[in-house]
């Protein structure tokens, strides 16, 4: 029996303790940037969410990867889960970024900026995840093709991340990269703190949500036990696994 | 509190303030969402624990009186 909700308190601590100093680090240490000034305080939460949420979707295929060697049920609903607590950080991420661009280039959107498309492709590319899941209704074989699209589209996010990098025409900030990046000492430390609350926050959300489902499973099955299969009520269609 | 107002670089509430505070309420938003739904479903569950709880109670009286009547006959 797995038990998803051990360590959920201590982690769920060192979350809010970790976005409490982020924040504080925000607004109180990090210096002004020079060009940008205060409206450049939104990097320190829309880039990790962004971060997070490619990482959570590339999380998904891993686990997918797992299913489909194991058969084991349960590597799905753990693919299935990262997938969904991704989507949500990139909505966060979309709008965020969204907010950004309109106080620093006047648009809530530019279409021209490859940076900002491609994020939108693989958010959009994540968001039939659920659809497809819900279009199959045998759940065996509603697992194994969501492992495979799961898969394949998380091996999709690093290559596009790469081909982003090397497209030339792009007006997005390029403030990290393999050699260091040009953050100064106090705004590194600030973003890491930030991306280390927000891998934190999905870390503690995920688990959450699977001890929530599993404790879901786990009644349904004493119902049954206790009350034979008619005192269950029959599952209608769902895109979640079963 | 005013003193770590003042040790603040700069909050400045002109027009990138609405901006920042846009996007930092959006993130609480959507975290508080989130759990507001958790809440939700976790309170179904705590619902059909109690009423598989009650069947229980149920059967166990039911099979009490079942007993003290073979007792007595």
């Amino acid at each position: 029996m797995s038990t998803y909700g051990r360590g959920l308190r201590g982690l769920s601590i060192a979350t809010v303790t970790t976005i409490t100093v982020a924040f504080a680090l925000v607004f109180f240490y990090a210096p002004l940037d020079a060009d940008q000034g205060f409206i450049q305080k939104i990097f320190y939460i829309h880039v990790p969410l962004a971060i997070v949420s490619l990482c959570g979707y590339i999380l998904g295929g891993v686990f997918a990867v797992m299913h489909l060697r194991t058969e084991d049920r349960r590597w799905d609903m753990r693919s299935y889960v990262a997938i969904h607590m991704a989507l949500i950080f990139s909505i966060g991420g979309l709008i965020t970024g969204s907010i950004w661009a309109k106080a620093s280039w006047g648009h809530w959107w530019v279409w021209q900026e490859p940076t900002l498309v491609s994020y939108l492709i693989v958010v959009l590319l994540f968001a039939t995840y659920q659809p497809l899941r819900f279009s199959i209704e045998d759940p065996e074989r509603q697992a194994r093709y969501a492992s495979v699209f799961a898969i394949v589209a998380g091996a999709f996010v690093p290559l596009n991340f790469i081909a982003v990098r090397l497209a030339q025409g792009y007006v997005h900030p390029r403030v990290l990269t393999l050699t260091g990046g040009n953050l100064p000492g106090p705004m590194r430390l600030t973003f890491t703190v930030s991306l280390l609350g927000i891998a934190l926050l999905y870390a503690t959300l995920w688990k959450y949500e699977m001890t929530a489902k599993n404790a879901r499973m786990q009644t349904r099955r004493l119902r049954r036990m206790l009350l034979g299969e008619d005192g269950v009520k029959p599952l209608g269609r769902s895109a979640a696994p079963l | 509190m005013t003193s770590i107002l003042a040790a603040a670089p700069a909050l400045p509430l002109h027009a990138a303030g609405k901006y920042v505070a846009g996007a930092y309420i959006v993130f609480l938003a959507l975290v508080l969402v989130y759990v507001a739904i958790m809440a939700t479903r976790l309170s179904r569950t705590e619902r059909e624990l109690g009423e598989l709880m009650q069947d229980l109670q149920a059967r166990e009286q039911a099979a009490e009186s079942d007993r003290e009547v073979e007792h007595v006959g």
